[in-house]
Order: C-alpha cells, then structure tokens, then sequence
C-alpha cells in the first residue's frame, strides 16, 4: 500500500471516527449499553467496537466501557483515553472518578442525574465543552418500573452524538431487544418506551 | 487397514513407524514371540492331568490352549514362566524347575 | 468462534467453562439446546478431563474440540503432548490469558507461548474476524493426510473475545463444504479394524517417534497455505503464515502476535503518513515456525523489535524472539533487533506505544547499536 493512499485513508478515518467512554458501576448495564449501541450501530452500516474494561465482576465498583464507531474499519484495540463523548451512568462517579479526563473540548458529556446543570458544572473539573443531562431514574420507573439506567442512556447518547435518526434507531432496537428478550417479551415494551421517552427527556 | 508389525521391530527407521505409533488390526500381540523373555518354562505332565481347566484361565498370557473342552501343550512362544498355573493346579501336573 | 463451531458442527465437544473462554462452550452449549448442531456436547469436570474426553473421541474416529483459557490449559498440559503424539487432529480453542500469580483474568499470551513445544500447531488471530476465518480453517489443516496434529487456534482473552466488532460470516452451507466429512484411516470404533492407541516406547524407538511426529510438523506450512489458498477463493479473505504491512521497503519493523497489531498498524500508517519507513510483521502460524521465510521477510530491515506478549525469563527476553533472533542468525542477517516485553496481564497497548517503539528503532539505527536487547514497554520505572 503506497504512503498517499494511507493518508487519504487516514484522512477520512480521523473525521469519521467516534469514540464514546462509559463510566457507571458493576450492575448498572454499562457494559451491556455499550455493546448494544455497537449493534445497532452496526446495523446502519458503521464498521464498530464495544468493549468493556474488564476486571473482577464487583457490583457497585467503577467500571469503563468503550464504543468507536467508524465509516471505515478499526484496527486499534486499545483503550480509549481522548473521546469525544463521556456518558456517565451514575452520578456518584463525578466524585470518585476523573470522567472528563482526556475528553475533547469539541465532544460532550451526558450525565444521568436529577440535578440542573448549574448543580452539575462544578464537579465537571472546568470542562469547557458541551454537557448534556438525563434523569434516567425518571424514565426507567416511568416506562419500565424498575431502575435500568443503561437503556435511557443509550438513546441519550444516540441522540447527544447524532449516531443515527430517532427512527432508524428505535426500528433497530426493536428489532435487537426482539431477539434479546425472545424468552421474555415482556419487556420489549418497556424498554421500548424507555427510549422514546429518553430522545425526549434529554436535556 | 491392519499395521504390518513385521516392519516395526528395533531397526526400524523413523519413516516405518506408523503415525502416532497406533496398531491396527486386532490379535497383533500374537506376533510378538514374548516367550523368549524366561528361561524357566513351565512343564505338563499330561498323565496327572484330571483335565479340570484351573491353569487356562488364571494364564496372563493365554499360553493354555483348550481345544474340546481339553488342555494342550503349553504355548512356549508367548509364555513367561511366571509360573502361576503350577500353583493353580490341584494335581501337581504342572512342575516347574526354580519354581516351588 | 462460537458461530464458526456451530456451522462446523463437530461431533463431540467435551468442555470445563473459564474465563474469558467460556462464552464458547457457553453459546455452544445453547446451540446443542436448541438443535441447531447434532454435536455431543459432554460438560465435565476439570479441564484435565476435558482434554481426555476430546482426545478419546478424536481416537475413536470423531471430530472433536474444546476450548479454555490460562490454567485450564495448564492443568490440560499433560494431555496436550498425549493428542499431539497420537497424531490426534483435534482442535482447541484458546482464548489467551495470563497466567497466575498474581492472580489476572486479563489477555497475554502466557499460557499457549507456555505450550509451544508440545507439538499442536499454534494460530493467531488479530481479531474476530480472523478468529472466526482461522477456525474454519482449522481442521483442513489438522485433519490433511500429511499433518495430522492437533490445532490451538488462538484469540486475545477480553480484548477481541469480549468485543463487538464487525465480522462477516460464510453461509453455513459454504462453512460445511469447505470443512468436509472428518474421514480418518484407522480410529478406534472401527469394527473392521480395531485399533490400539498411545502405547508404550522403549528407548529403542522413542526418537525414532518424535521424529515421524515431526515430520507431519514439517507438512504444515505447505498446507497451512493451501488451505488459505482455497479459503480466499471462498472468502475473499486471504491469509498467510504471517502478514507483512508496509513492510516492503521499511527500514524500521515490529513482529508482533495478536490484537496488539491492529493498533500497531495505525501507528505504522501514522508513521507512514510523516513520511518514516517503519513496518509490521504480524504472526499468524507460531508453530510450526516460519523462520526462514520470516527471515527472509526482514532481510532488508535495518532495525527490528520483537514484541512478546509472555515472559521468557531467560533474562534476554520471551518465546518469540527468542524464534525471530535465532530465524535472524541463521539467515546471517547483520539486523539490530530488540525484545520488547509488554501487555502482561491486559495491559493497555496503545498507539502511542507502537510509536515509541518505532522511535527507540530509528534511533537504534543512528547509534549503530542496539543497546539493551531486553526491555519492558511502558512500564513504570
């Protein structure tokens, strides 16, 4: 492969790629979100990568997640420190864990809290770029009456990067949850009204 | 198809062996003359012999054969003279020199 | 791995679950449930019976495999040199992890670079796709006439193993084609020809065994190439005994095994891009090993890093340059090469990483000199 044609190619792939970090708790489903986001992501013709740090399973200590999403195809497979998107799935980590650390000026952050972002900004460490929030305990009890914060998130996060339209994504979901939930359809409902409601809930 | 174990004694080279050593075929152990392993060897006295057929089956090396519900001749090409049909026999029709 | 086996469908999949392989007998498990492969399925109790169960089955004329991780493999070593010695075409599917202590679930290459001389052929894989690719080569490579021996088809533990990645399958039909019928010679449910298996060698005849075992060692690249051959015609997808990127005319190179590569490209392309001549040499056939035609691969490199992912602790470095130093020497070459310890127990390797390393090279060809030949990447000091 000659030099001119790794260039344009790294051209395009350096403006295409998205990089997303998670942060939540063992049990919150962060690493399920991420994983699920890279599928659906993956049904709109993205070449994808949803990884989880992995570690002792410990519900309730810190974990991180990962997506890249890329018109072209991923080869690095390394952790993402220098994203342009950080969802934080339990607010609490803004205290323990340095979330914006590394997060792009141009990128954004979606925090799950019940909090204004007024409250919010403070323990942000000075992060000059744009914060979005959910309030994901609302939109779990309200759809699906029990807390599950990843689903809210992940059509939070759908929409805060632009990863797809709100249509094609809740088409796609139906289509994943129906194979997930195959033994418990159930659910499906649930879930689904959850995102739709999160598009609209984000703040 | 059945190894030819003709081919495998200790001359043969590396190519002969067969793959993974495995031995096809059944009944090959008849091949090998394992008697050449003793040099006591068992000896019948046929006219003690009340044909009761304890000695056949206590044999570690099927070297009794039993033809018509009678002994014969002690198979000397695969026995060992490990000497355990002397003690099975109630008879004493089966002696055995250095073997009390 | 789990979606190549079920279209493989092999008759006897005897497993123990440890992480992070045990998502493949896992999902296999909920295929065998589900009908959708008629394979015996056996969950046993340990990884040391794991192994007895596959090699038993592959003795008595069925297609078998199992799959593990770390010290599941170590407590199968034992049976490890047993399927290879009885030329047993038998698959494994590692999913490589650290070995304890201290204690580490994470991905490097301890466990299978630990059984590189137990005679199974070693491939690896960068990610899911070549995962996935390798699998269904597999047993054309094990099962050929010529080879006969067990195979490790080997992925990064957590890294790709528990990644969503993009991957394009072959239709079932086209996997079962390609695989074919497992027809061996002799086995032991055989009634025509019954058989004995794994005897006992004097002296007078061990050698001579381990030679004619070697000998089917010595078959593998030609068909490991075929095979690839026949597989890109399919798939499109080509492969080799290792992949050179942009190794054409660069005067800087990393031989590198596994995920880590992928990363390491884009460093490459970075480089690249900034006008360096730097390139990469990715393993894919670790054993046997391709020495010559690695060597040769390098012989215009003026500098070189091998990077291990196991430590050797022969206090000049790990397993595979040990294999790249020797391939060098015997083809003469007057190369400066270095031996790069990194990513134990899932150490993060970033692109960052890659390039420092291609830094010290191109500095190593300014000072003539490779300095210290055995060194730690990234670590704290």
């Amino acid at each position: 492969m000659n030099v001119t044609v790794i260039q344009e190619r790294k051209r395009k792939e350096m403006s295409n790629l998205t990089e997303i970090r998670w942060h939540g708790r063992g049990g919150q489903g962060a690493k399920t979100a991420a994983l699920l986001l890279a599928d659906v992501a993956f049904q709109t013709g993205k070449y994808v990568q949803g990884f989880p740090e992995y570690g002792p399973e410990r519900m309730g200590a810190p974990i991180t997640a990962y997506n890249r999403i890329s018109d072209t195809k991923i080869r690095v497979h390394s952790n993402i420190y220098d994203p342009q998107y950080v969802v934080v799935v339990d607010e609490s980590l803004l205290e323990t864990v340095d979330v914006t650390s590394g997060l792009k000026k141009d990128g954004a952050i979606l925090v799950n809290t019940q909090r204004t972002k007024e409250e919010i900004l403070p323990h942000l460490k000075g992060y000059e770029g744009e914060v979005y929030l959910i309030d994901a305990y609302k939109v779990s009890m309200a759809t699906m009456g029990r807390y599950f914060p990843n689903t809210p998130l992940l059509a939070a996060i759908v929409k805060v990067a632009g990863i797809m339209d709100e249509e094609t994504f809740l088409r796609e979901m139906r289509a994943s949850f129906s194979h997930k939930f195959a033994s418990k359809p159930e659910v499906i409902d649930g879930n689904m009204a959850a995102l739709k409601m999160a598009f609209q809930e984000v703040r | 198809m059945a190894t030819d174990i003709s081919k495998l004694g200790v001359k043969a080279k590396w190519r002969d062996l067969t793959e993974g050593m495995v031995v096809a075929g059944a009944g090959t152990s008849r091949e090998f003359n394992t008697g050449e392993w003793s040099a006591n060897k068992p000896v019948f006295i046929e006219d003690k012999c009340k044909q009761c057929l304890l000695c056949a089956p206590v044999c570690p090396d099927s070297s009794i054969p039993v033809k018509d519900m009678k002994r014969g001749a002690f198979d000397y090409e695969h026995c060992k003279g490990c000497g355990i049909c002397v003690k099975a026999c109630p008879f004493g029709a089966i002696t055995m020199e250095g073997v009390k | 791995m789990a979606i190549a086996l079920r279209q493989i469908n092999p008759d006897v999949f005897p497993a123990f679950p440890i992480t992070p392989s045990t998502e493949i007998p896992q999902y296999f498990a909920s295929f065998v449930a589900n009908g959708q492969v008629d394979t015996e399925f056996i969950p046993v109790e340990s990884e040391h019976s794991s192994m007895s169960a596959a090699i038993g089955a592959s003795a008595a004329g069925a297609r078998s495999l199992t799959a593990t991780s770390s010290c599941g493999m170590a407590y199968m070593w034992e049976e490890l040199y047993i399927a290879a010695s009885n030329r047993l075409p038998l698959a494994l599917a590692l999913v490589n992890r650290a070995l304890s202590g201290p204690i580490n679930i994470n991905c490097d290459h301890s466990d299978s670079m630990g059984a590189r001389d137990s005679g199974w052929i070693q491939i690896y894989a960068e990610n899911n796709q070549e995962a996935y690719d390798n699998m269904v080569q597999a047993y054309r490579i094990s099962e050929h006439r010529d080879v006969r021996l067990p195979i490790m088809i080997c992925q990064d533990g957590f890294i790709t193993s528990h990644a969503v990645e993009n991957i394009e399958l072959l239709e079932d039909e086209e996997v079962k084609n390609f695989v074919g019928e497992y027809e061996p010679e002799n086995y032991l449910l055989n009634p025509e020809c019954p058989m004995a298996v794994g005897p006992y060698s004097i002296t007078d005849y061990y050698m001579e065994a381990k030679r004619n075992q070697a000998e089917g060692m010595r078959n593998v690249s030609r068909v490991v190439l075929e095979v690839a051959k026949e597989y890109a015609a399919l798939s499109g997808r080509e492969y080799g005994l290792f992949e050179e990127y942009c190794l054409d005319d660069a005067e800087t190179a990393m031989v590198i095994i596994g995920s880590a590569a992928g990363t390491a490209k884009d460093a490459v392309d970075k480089l690249r891009a900034a006008g360096e001549k730097v390139g990469l040499l990715k393993i894919r056939l670790y054993r046997p090993f391709p020495a010559d035609e690695i060597a040769a691969a390098l012989s215009h490199v003026k500098a070189i890093a091998v990077m291990d992912r196991a430590e050797g602790y022969t206090n000049h470095g790990g397993p595979l340059g040990a294999d790249v130093m020797a391939a060098l020497f015997r083809a003469k070459s007057d190369a400066l090469a270095v031996n790069y310890i990194y990513g134990l127990g899932g150490r993060d390797v970033r692109v960052e990483d890659a390039e420092g390393v291609f830094a010290t090279l191109k500095q190593m060809i300014k000072d003539g000199d490779a300095g210290e030949t055995y060194r730690y990447l990234g670590i704290r000091e």
